[in-house]
């Protein structure tokens, strides 16, 4: 089938079917929550019925609009997050690769180190130390995400590097910043984007993860980890109101991994294959 | 008698149902060598791997039938396909690298197939193979079996890729390409044992290449093609002594021209380069010694040597870009510095380089115009207006359609993409112009195209030539002067005529002798005249099966 | 060979070492002063000073982090600052509850993936293929609470097979320590199992791709063979590292599912002790978590270097 004019299999169309779908939902939030994200409508743990979708949670309030909002809040925060982390790993990866040996090892010592341990335990570890307020969410997060950016983005530009096209240019006598942005970037935004969408999978699950463990966004700001997590204790009961919330993480992200796998597939492009 | 291989009607379709074999027709006798001529994209390959009844990738074989043993082939079940591979019919790919699996010995995966094809037993086979590697000269043959394939040199695995194939004993070798990928002097060992062994088996065989010459000392027959169809057949005196079709002719004609000496003799002149004591390397280790090099202007002088003779290494110290050399470099009589980085960009701009790969040294983002449109703009800085017009200029000059400058690399053909990086190298107005082995990745005829662009380039502006190329015929059509280069030293220098017609060094009379010429027989003569070890008979009576089928 | 064996061997001990700093570093050097944020609202300048001199705060750092590394090296993990007790009291109980469901998952999943993932490789675009493509896509975008909650609600609420709470004690029988954590193993099985499945498929989907499979095919030997013989000796190499590597999900992916199931292990402590800014507890479970991924890597690397039949026969 096509979209926007370019070939894309069954698969990666439901992928951005599912991302517009929930993405825009989320951003007009606002506009079309039928409540507030902290009013109360109803009793505890009612099922879905006609003026609540989805349900009512832990305290009474509409399920529905608290999934927008936390759309808005869980989808801006990794957006946030996966902007910063790319910003930084891009840029530390591409000097790794062009500014010369030394740089080199000494940037990749650094990230070397950094990824020796799982991001959620260094995470876990920051956190209880720093607190968990918004900024110290997102700037933890956000460094240690970039050295798996970083990791790929040295990759690229190193390949690319090595053309002979890139020599041509030096011969000439052109200045690293002309070859960087000419040269280089061109060539290295297939593979980078299949990265961007990526991290920014693996962000969402992140940053829900952490709130589900009570260490992310506090309440009472909805975000759909924290709400599985306000909700646990009713599906002992039978009640499905935490599965809501996980529900529409997966869905996301399946939608994400769908794109993604299709970027990956289709330019044969580099699968340096760095997850989480 | 009847025919071993009979293809009737072949025809192979590509994915994008792109024909790559139209309606070709082959017969081959029982002991008869049929040389496959072509330029690459021919279908040679394509029509050897569908006498195996096999097309590659996502390809189909959509017509046509290929009778061997009396059945067809491509009619048949999977089962009795593989049944009928390497027991009647073997290939022998061009690349032994990538063929052989590294995790595995070279001897099991000789013995793998006459084992596993229940033609023999475990012992019987490894016996066989034994006296296959002995009959290659292969070293030590009795432990050569235990070796991995990353153990052995190109040549050596070449080798044990032929017994490969012969281990099934097969009426039909496929030979795709068998010494294209070996060295000069290489390929010479190969092809002397590969005809040996032919003739002993009595195998009847396909010899695809594009090298005439080669297939002159093996083939009986000549097939040559053009665009998956046949242009032309007969037998290998008629095809190269009286072609009745003109690509035929030409190809002809290119070969038998790289066996002459055409460049006209040099005049003297002022040196534009000179090289004195030049030692270059990298990480503290020299790969190039002690080098000296005149260059004149409006000269071109060849660089000749195999692979790790440190000739581009040469050339990049040239151009400034290997970390560690000393030595004295001078250009247009005043020091050349030996960094890049130390190099004013009016220096940058006098001298350029031009690579092998026109598909990497072409950024596959930026159109023919912006590519070509840099350096003018960057050395001149001439207004954005008269760049187009410069660009169209150049474009002329390297006998480029005009309607070229707003496409990309990868809609060009090899060597239209070869001569983009011509007028880039152009554009700057350059007085030397590298070329490393600029032609060795193109089919002979658009090969020479190139060179005679080069040539005629040379005469209108007065360019001079550094060429590099492991070529002789390359040398002998373009090159006044021709400096032979070995394991990193000069070991001669000067007129073309001069160095090659009275070689001076032990490795350049074999260097001269290892390349084939256009002429059935050469290979016997050579094999005379030379200290190469005469084909021996090395094999007993038992292995000469041809006359029981 | 032996060589880079050692050379991994020494690589994964230094980089445990800089883990340790750099745990340390985490914990103890960050700006904000520790012992206000841990006192909270009850922090006056009396009580800081106090704790700090107790946490031995004053000191340099240098000297800090050495008696720290030598604690920890004998067994010393410090003192809880939640409940006062040794922190090695209670974390060794629940090391041994977290290695078993740990060594649950990885005994099911290790095997299992490897083979559907070889199988989906050989039958590439068969239905089987497709269908397990499918599903290990939807299970490692599928967060670990999500699997948790809809596999407890499946299985222990709606068709109560198991129970919901994985409560383990020291003194159960083997058996009703397998029962008891069945469900939070398959939890974790979902989606490490995902992992290693996509990338066994992708690396002997490379590997059959390569050219000297098909000169086992123009030797008309049968696929059966050509993937035995040819393939899987090519293959083990990048099968064993895309199995340690995902081994690595394994010990994130236990810290959620222990605190889905309420199961007492090393992971529901260590969030625990996150919330609390329990640091002695954090620093021990860091560390410990840290070992084994750096231990697994490790083993890794040298399993890989004997996997590769280039680097094993050297020239």
């Amino acid at each position: 089938m096509k979209v926007f004019g370019k070939e894309v299999p069954m698969s990666a169309a439901i992928g951005m079917l599912l991302v517009a779908v929930i993405a825009m939902a989320s951003l007009c939030a606002s506009l079309i929550a039928p409540h507030g994200e902290t009013e109360t409508v109803g009793d505890v743990w009612m099922m879905p019925g006609a003026g609540h979708w989805l349900g009512t949670d832990s305290i009474g309030r509409d399920m529905f609009s608290r999934l927008l909002y936390g759309g808005r809040t869980t989808l801006g925060l990794a957006l946030a997050i996966t902007l910063i982390s790319f910003s930084l790993g891009i840029v530390t990866g591409f000097a790794a690769a062009v500014l010369g040996r030394k740089v080199d090892q000494v940037l990749s010592r650094i990230v070397d180190t950094l990824m020796a341990m799982p991001v959620l335990i260094f995470a876990l570890m920051i956190l209880s130390v720093l607190g968990t307020s918004m900024p110290v969410l997102i700037g933890t997060i956000a460094i240690l995400d970039s050295t798996r950016v970083f990791r790929l983005a040295r990759l690229v530009a190193q390949g690319i590097a090595v053309q002979e096209y890139v020599e041509a240019a030096r011969l000439r006598g052109e200045g690293l910043a002309w070859i960087i942005r000419r040269e280089i970037l061109p060539n290295a935004v297939p593979p980078l984007l299949a990265e961007f969408g990526m991290r920014f999978g693996f962000t969402i699950l992140f940053v829900a993860g952490l709130s589900f463990l009570g260490l992310g966004i506090q309440p009472p700001y909805a975000d759909w980890g924290g709400m599985v997590r306000d909700n646990a204790q009713v599906i002992n009961f039978g009640g499905i109101a935490p599965l809501v919330p996980a529900a529409a993480i997966a869905l996301l992200t399946i939608g994400i991994n769908l794109i993604v796998d299709w970027l990956l597939s289709v330019r044969a492009v580099g699968q340096a294959g760095v997850i989480a | 008698m009847n025919p071993v291989l009979r293809i009737c009607a072949l025809r192979v379709e590509a994915p994008n149902a792109q024909v790559l074999v139209d309606n070709v027709d082959i017969t081959l006798a029982q002991g008869e060598v049929l040389g496959l001529i072509g330029e690459s994209g021919a279908g040679k390959s394509t029509i050897g791997l569908a006498a195996l009844g096999y097309a590659r990738g996502r390809c189909r074989i959509t017509g046509g039938e290929v009778w061997l043993a009396g059945e067809n082939i491509l009619g048949a079940t999977p089962k009795r396909q593989r049944a009928l591979r390497a027991t009647k019919v073997a290939y022998v790919a061009q690349s032994a690298a990538a063929a052989f699996n590294p995790a595995l010995t070279i001897g099991e995966q000789v013995c793998e197939g006459p084992v596993r094809h229940g033609l023999m037993g475990r012992d019987e086979a490894r016996t066989w193979a034994r006296e296959l590697f002995a009959s290659l000269d292969l070293p030590d043959p009795d432990t050569f079996g235990r070796r991995y394939p990353h153990q052995v040199s190109g040549g050596q695995l070449q080798r044990a890729m032929v017994a490969m194939a012969m281990s099934c004993k097969p009426e039909i070798l496929v030979l795709d390409e068998p010494t294209t990928a070996l060295d000069v002097t290489t390929q010479i060992e190969v092809l002397v044992v590969l005809r040996r062994i032919v003739r002993e088996f009595g195998a009847a065989a396909l010899y695809i290449t594009h090298d005439l010459a080669v297939v002159a000392q093996v083939a009986d027959r000549i097939m040559v093609l053009r665009g998956g169809r046949m242009v032309e057949e007969g037998s290998t005196d008629a095809v190269l002594n009286a072609p009745r079709d003109d690509y035929t002719r030409r190809l002809v004609a290119e070969r038998s021209a790289a066996d002459t000496l055409r460049a006209s003799p040099a005049h003297a002149a002022e040196p534009l380069l000179s090289i004195e004591g030049l030692n270059a390397g990298y990480h503290g280790k020299a790969i190039v010694r002690n080098i000296a090099l005149q260059l004149a202007r409006g000269e071109t002088l060849a660089l000749v040597g195999e692979s790790g003779s440190g000739k581009s290494t040469v050339a990049r110290a040239i151009v400034g870009l290997i970390e560690q050399q000393s030595g004295t470099l001078r250009f247009d009589g005043k020091p050349l510095p030996h960094r890049l980085t130390e190099r004013s960009r009016e220096l940058k701009r006098r001298i350029q380089l031009v690579y092998q790969s026109p598909d990497v040294a072409l950024n596959p983002m930026h159109s023919v115009g912006e590519i070509i449109g840099r350096p003018v703009e960057f050395y001149f800085g001439i207004h954005k207006d008269k760049i187009r017009e410069r660009v169209l200029e150049l474009l002329c000059l390297t006998e480029l359609p005009e309607t070229l400058i707003d496409q990309k690399p990868a809609e060009l053909s090899g060597g239209q993409k070869q001569r983009v990086c011509i007028a880039r190298a152009l554009a700057a107005q350059p007085d030397l112009m590298i070329c490393d082995e600029v032609t060795s990745a193109l089919d002979p005829l658009v090969a020479d195209g190139i060179l005679s662009l080069l040539e005629s380039l040379q005469k209108r502006i007065g360019l001079s030539y550094l060429f590099i190329t492991h070529d002789l015929g390359t040398v002998r059509r373009i090159a006044q002067r021709v400096a032979v280069m070995l394991r990193g030293e000069i070991i001669a220098q000067g007129a073309t005529a001069d160095v090659f017609n009275a070689p001076s060094h032990a490795y350049i009379k074999r260097l001269l002798s290892s390349v084939p010429e256009l002429r059935i027989g050469w290979l016997d003569e050579n094999l005379l005249q030379s200290e190469r070890p005469a084909e021996s008979n090395t094999l007993t009576g038992e292995l000469k099966y041809a006359a029981q089928q | 060979m032996k060589r880079l064996v050692l050379q991994r061997v020494l690589a994964g001990v230094l980089t445990l070492w800089l883990v340790s700093v750099l745990i340390f570093v985490g914990t103890e050097l960050l700006p904000g002063d520790v012992a206000s944020a841990i006192l909270g609202q009850s922090a006056t300048p009396e009580t800081v000073a106090a704790l700090r001199a107790s946490l031995g705060l004053d000191h340099p750092a240098l000297q800090r982090y050495g008696l720290w590394l030598l604690h920890f090296l004998h067994g010393d993990l410090g003192t809880s600052l939640t409940n006062g007790r040794p922190v090695s009291e209670d974390l060794l109980p629940r090391l041994y509850n977290t290695l078993f469901l740990a060594g649950y998952a990885a005994l099911v999943a290790v095997p299992l993936s490897v083979l559907v993932g070889i199988a989906s490789a050989i039958w590439q675009d068969s239905l089987f293929d497709r269908a397990a493509s499918v599903l290990s896509l939807a299970s490692v975008s599928m967060p670990e609470f999500f699997v948790g909650y809809v596999l407890l609600l499946l299985l222990a609420v709606k068709f109560p097979v198991l129970p919901s709470l994985a409560a383990v004690s020291p003194d159960m029988a083997f058996s009703e320590r397998l029962y008891a954590t069945t469900l939070p193993t398959l939890t974790l099985l979902f989606v490490v199992a995902a992992h290693m499945l996509r990338t066994t498929r992708a690396s002997v989907l490379a590997v059959m791709g390569s050219a000297y499979t098909e000169t086992a095919i123009l030797k008309g030997l049968p696929k059966s063979w050509i993937v035995v013989r040819h393939a899987l000796p090519n293959a083990l190499a990048p099968i064993i590292n895309a199995v340690s590597f995902n081994l690595a999900y394994l010990i994130v992916g236990v810290i959620m599912v222990e605190v889905v199931f309420v199961y007492p292990g090393v992971g529901q402590l260590m969030v625990d002790a996150v919330s609390k800014r329990d640091l002695p507890v954090v620093q021990a479970c860091g560390m410990l978590f840290a070992t084994a991924y750096v231990g697994l890597n490790t083993v890794s690397d040298v399993l890989a270097v004997w996997a590769n039949p280039r680097l094993r026969h050297a020239r």
